[in-house]
């Protein structure tokens, strides 16, 4: 199935995923208004300068030690995404603590977040879509 | 195909994790799950978070109502199972009824441990901490007036007393150890820890045993008085080893298991906090009493049971825990030397040992610590990684570009 | 601090109610325009820096942001715009030569849109491009003059060496070196796919890039750089370059700063020096010269490689061009005076050379006359904007187009004209690895593929609308051509009719 790729030699560390992400998952449908004035909490984070950069977001892991550890059942896969049902989530950071690559943030209300590949927007998530230089690729490898 | 089907006893994270596991390769045959507890599959850790209001009866259950339908799982509950006869390969439970298996999952967890002290008998609102069903005998006990008097400041005694605080006029924590949360926190982060809970307004008295209970005051050994209206005891579990001992199997400290999750005893395993499984930090079979450990003990058991032997090998000692907002994550063990960072509230305390990491420890801050996680799970060397930027903080960008390239862009 | 002579010609204009402070305009800006103010948590900006290059306008993700041409202005002079004044403060102040990019901005007469295209109607039938054949494939080369059979009459194979386009568009010569490593693999991959060719410049071929080598034309300049056997024998073609459009009559210079460690194993010379190419090749002082070079470099590669002379379009071109279609080059390359440069001197460039419509039509003229416009084909560059240029181009005589900004422009680039500062925003005109990578290939091969085969189409749709259905059907066909506002020795020299004659 498709997922995010990451070409590191590529991302320009321009950190626009972050903002793409944090609008796609902000319920606006303007980004000014979801934006504007606001520490953003994306799903996505870049890591280093601007001489060397990538993105890192959920890999949606098909063996996700997030969701094997999830206390709360918040985690679960569907449809090869892993989904986190915050109504369920008590804020308990174990998945915080298994994640491999960090991809499991803290949110504006010490909640957690991840990514979920844009369920609202139905195709090629945010920050992929936003990346100005194919940087985060959507797409099926074998 | 298995004729007579698989039987789990317990139901609860061992068990979720091994029905998954098992419909993932046969969506045949018969999976009955037995359960003392009359409860549809709820999340045992949640239950602080239920005296808290943080979750209600039906956000925490762990899987969702439908979740024994879609896998065709028939749930004996309030039912106990009596006894285990391999030979025969049949259970027989509580109330008569004899459950033949084609293979079985033991996944029946802890009890508290309840230290004789002189007049606990005597004491009326007695509770211990483990269940949904303690839980709320617990809260019914509750008043704004109440004194609540806690036994054991390890996770369970903590997490309720941050699951109540709200709810009652005061609390008294007493331990034997010198420390809070021994298990998981060496000395300078369990004052971290003991200095927020003091600002909840909980008290604490370490170092420090009920000596005897006079009607509604504690008489500690090193002479304190601590009057209480409620005790709750949580001084450690002991596994729930029984049904497996009396069939013959063999026992250590917990039910003893093979990588696969075997126990001595043919087409039985066992899961969860019942069952020992081998720490790879230390290299000891341990009963790792902790919610990730039993899901995936009882998916590799699912597994094997299901015909597609799988060992579990990356069992590591990991906890995550927080109180009134402060997060503590901790990691493998506390061997080899500590590196440490301290300051504005945060805490970092990484055990470097035989050139791996070892063991964490954060505090406050706790921002990507799966990575340090990885570190202590895969074993690492951290010649292969930056450690030096990596301990200030976990990046991906530390490892090797072979390594970011396997975790970012290769096909999964 | 001294008096600021100059004031800066753009001013940022940030929409407040807009900007969310992301700060890509900050981390994108090479010339470090943009800058967060912690304190009033806001976006500044320092105009002086900027060059008008959009690299912020394009990334910025509410379009917080615009550049405007600053309305401060001097006391209005016809005769001194602001541009000379300007021009006088700097050189007053920095005792130098200026430098510019790319093509040359200024209001000369553009011949291209004094010219009209023909079309079919009722007395000849047009053509639809989409339910009938249509050709656009050509060939560059020596053409036979006449064919020779044997005692059985069969026909005696003496065809020269020649270069198939299928579409008579080829990117012009841009060094490595003066553009980046990514843009060139986006011309390499791109003319690879559509079947054309892209042009090495003087900079040598990096190594990466000699599996490209059927689509290369590789240069042979004044300087010599890069050059070798295995090089010439890579290539499809070969360039000698003469002349640039850009800077007709001097050389090139390449600052050491961007003889990066790459760019100076492509050239052969080493890392961190000035690559300067001199004025002239220092051998060739005759056409007699010429043919010397030419047929060296055929002996080199065993005559199976076309030669190419590329000269810059100047005042005695077509006698210029019919000595070298005596010299045994197979192509020559004509650049006019509006081609585009990685940097040349202002004055250069803005003053020399001809406009390219006027030397195109005057040396395929001349070579007519002179019967041998059968030894050559003619390829033109220095701002071919459009297929329609293409299409006015080959009807004026030319086999077909060199295109070099337009192929920047799909690349990127923005015309800011500040490629000499090696600062290209794009990661077009830089060697800096963190502009450099701001060019995916990817997205470069692909965009240049898209545009000529826009271009393509469009050439077909004019071609069918003249009742034209192949392009070599169309070369030199000037009766497809009237001018319009051309007085009565322009309209001779093109060769063209005035619209309504």
């Amino acid at each position: 199935m498709k997922r995010v790729y990451v070409n590191e030699e590529w991302c320009l560390g321009c950190h626009l995923c972050e903002y793409y992400c944090a609008f796609s998952n902000s319920g606006e449908t303007n980004m000014v208004r979801a934006l504007k004035d606001k520490a953003i909490y994306p799903r996505i984070q870049v890591e280093g300068d601007n001489n060397f950069s990538f993105a890192v977001s959920c890999r949606h892991c098909d063996e996700p030690l997030c969701v094997k550890g999830c206390i709360s059942g918040a985690l679960s896969v569907s449809g090869g995404v892993i989904r986190l049902d915050t109504e369920k989530c008590v804020g308990c950071y174990t998945c915080i603590l298994s994640c491999p690559y960090g991809a499991i943030t803290i949110n504006a209300d010490h909640g957690v977040q991840k990514c979920e590949l844009c369920p609202a927007r139905e195709g090629v998530p945010a920050c992929v879509e936003g990346c100005p230089n194919r940087a985060l690729v959507w797409e099926e490898r074998q | 195909m298995k004729k007579q089907g698989y039987v789990i006893i317990g139901n609860s994270t061992a068990a979720a994790g091994c029905i998954g596991a098992i419909r993932k390769l046969d969506m045949q045959s018969p999976i009955t799950v037995v359960s003392k507890e009359p409860h549809h599959i709820y999340s045992r850790p949640l239950i602080s978070y239920l005296l808290l209001g943080k979750t209600d009866r039906e956000r925490m259950l762990y899987r969702p109502r439908d979740f024994y339908e879609k896998n065709r799982v028939t749930l004996l509950s309030g039912i106990a199972a009596q006894s285990i006869d391999p030979q025969a390969q049949r259970v027989a439970l509580a109330d008569g009824t004899i459950l033949p298996y084609d293979e079985l999952l033991v996944a029946t967890g802890s009890s508290p441990f309840l230290p004789p002290t002189e007049g606990i008998e005597q004491v009326k609102k007695h509770f211990t901490f483990m269940t949904l069903d303690d839980a709320l005998a617990l809260q019914a006990a509750l008043s704004a007036d109440s004194r609540v008097l806690i036994i054991g400041a390890g996770l369970i005694g903590l997490k309720c007393a941050e699951g109540i605080r709200h709810l009652v006029r005061s609390i008294d924590v007493v331990d034997m150890a010198g420390r809070i949360l021994p298990s998981i926190l060496d000395e300078d982060g369990a004052k971290i820890v003991q200095t927020h809970l003091e600002q909840q307004g909980i008290r604490f008295h370490l170092a420090a045993k009920v000596a005897q209970y006079q009607g509604q005051q504690a008489l500690l050994d090193n002479g304190e008085t601590i009057p209480f209206d409620v005790v709750v005891t949580a001084v450690g579990v002991r596994p729930n080893v029984q049904l497996v001992q009396d069939a013959g199997g063999e026992i250590r400290r917990g039910i003893a298991t093979d990588a696969f999750c075997r126990t001595s005893l043919p087409h039985v395993y066992a899961a969860g906090d019942c069952a020992e499984s081998r720490d790879i930090v230390s290299g000891q079979e341990r009963v790792l009493a902790l919610l990730p450990n039993a899901y995936m003990q009882g998916e590799c058991a699912g597994y094997t049971m299901a015909g597609k032997p799988t060992p579990y090998d990356s069992a590591i000692a990991m906890n995550a825990i927080g109180f009134f907002g402060l997060h503590v994550l901790s990691a493998g063990n506390y061997e080899g030397e500590a590196l440490t960072t301290q300051g504005n509230g945060r805490y970092k305390k990484l055990f470097v040992k035989d050139g791996m990491l070892n063991g964490y420890i954060l505090i406050g801050n706790v921002d990507r610590a799966g990575i340090y996680t990885a570190l202590v799970r895969n074993r690492t060397p951290l010649a292969e990684v930056d450690f030096q930027k990596m301990q200030i903080s976990p990046q991906m960008i530390d490892f090797s570009q072979t390594v970011r390239k396997a975790a970012l862009a290769a096909p999964h | 601090m001294a008096i600021q002579y100059i004031y800066p010609e753009f001013e940022v204009v940030r929409n407040a109610d807009r900007c969310i402070g992301c700060r890509v305009c900050e981390r994108q800006c090479a010339n470090e325009v943009h800058r967060f103010d912690p304190e009033s948590g806001k976006m500044m900006a320092d105009e002086s820096k900027c060059v008008n290059c959009h690299r912020c306008v394009s990334l910025c993700p509410v379009r917080a942001l615009k550049i405007v041409k600053s309305d401060h202005t001097f006391r209005p002079n016809f005769n001194w715009s602001g541009d000379a004044i300007n021009q006088v403060y700097q050189q007053a102040g920095t005792g130098g030569v200026l430098l510019s990019s790319m093509g040359n901005p200024n209001p000369y007469p553009i011949y291209w849109d004094k010219l009209l295209i023909n079309a079919s109607q009722v007395t000849n039938p047009s053509i639809d491009p989409l339910r009938e054949p249509m050709e656009t494939k050509t060939f560059l080369g020596k053409k036979t003059p006449c064919i020779r059979r044997d005692g059985q009459g069969r026909l005696i194979p003496e065809r020269s060496p020649r270069l198939e386009l299928s579409t008579p568009i080829l990117f012009s010569a841009m060094s490595y070196g003066s553009i980046s490593y990514n843009a060139h693999a986006s011309l390499a991959r791109a003319a690879k796919a559509l079947g054309i060719y892209y042009n090495t410049g003087e900079g040598g071929l990096h190594k990466d890039f000699y599996e490209y080598g059927p689509n290369t034309i590789v240069q042979v300049a004044s300087g010599r750089f890069g050059v070798h056997k295995d090089y010439l024998n890579t290539g499809a073609a070969i360039e000698i370059k003469i002349g640039q459009g850009a800077k007709p009559g001097i050389g090139g210079h390449l600052p050491g700063a961007k003889i990066v460690e790459d760019v100076s194993k492509t050239r052969m010379i080493p890392q961190g020096t000035d690559a300067i190419s001199p004025a002239p090749h220092h051998d060739i002082y005759s056409i007699e010269d010429l043919r010397q070079l030419v047929f060296s470099l055929k002996e080199a590669v065993n005559y199976e490689k076309p030669v190419i002379v590329k000269v810059a379009a100047v005042h005695n071109i077509a006698a210029i061009a019919s000595g070298i279609a005596r010299s045994g080059a197979d192509i020559i390359a004509i650049d006019g005076f509006r081609g585009g440069t990685g940097a040349a001197p202002t004055r250069i460039r803005d003053n020399i050379g001809i406009p390219i419509e006027l030397a195109l039509a005057s040396v395929d003229q001349r070579l007519r006359e002179e019967g041998i416009r059968g030894n050559v084909s003619i390829v033109v560059g220095g701002s071919i904007r459009s297929s329609a240029d293409v299409v006015k181009a080959v009807a004026l005589g030319a086999d077909a187009v060199y295109i070099g900004t337009a192929a920047l422009l799909s690349l990127g680039c923005h015309l800011c004209r500040s490629c000499h500062a090696g600062k290209c925003n794009w990661g077009i005109a830089t060697q800096r690895p963190d502009l450099v990578k701001r060019l995916n290939p990817e997205i470069g091969t692909q965009r240049l593929i898209n545009l000529v085969h826009a271009w393509t189409h469009e050439i077909k749709e004019m071609m069918g609308g003249m009742g034209i259905n192949s392009i070599e059907a169309l070369r030199g066909n000037r009766l497809m051509l009237r001018g319009v506002g051309l007085n009565d020795r322009e309209l001779s020299i093109l060769g063209v009719k005035h619209a309504g004659e």
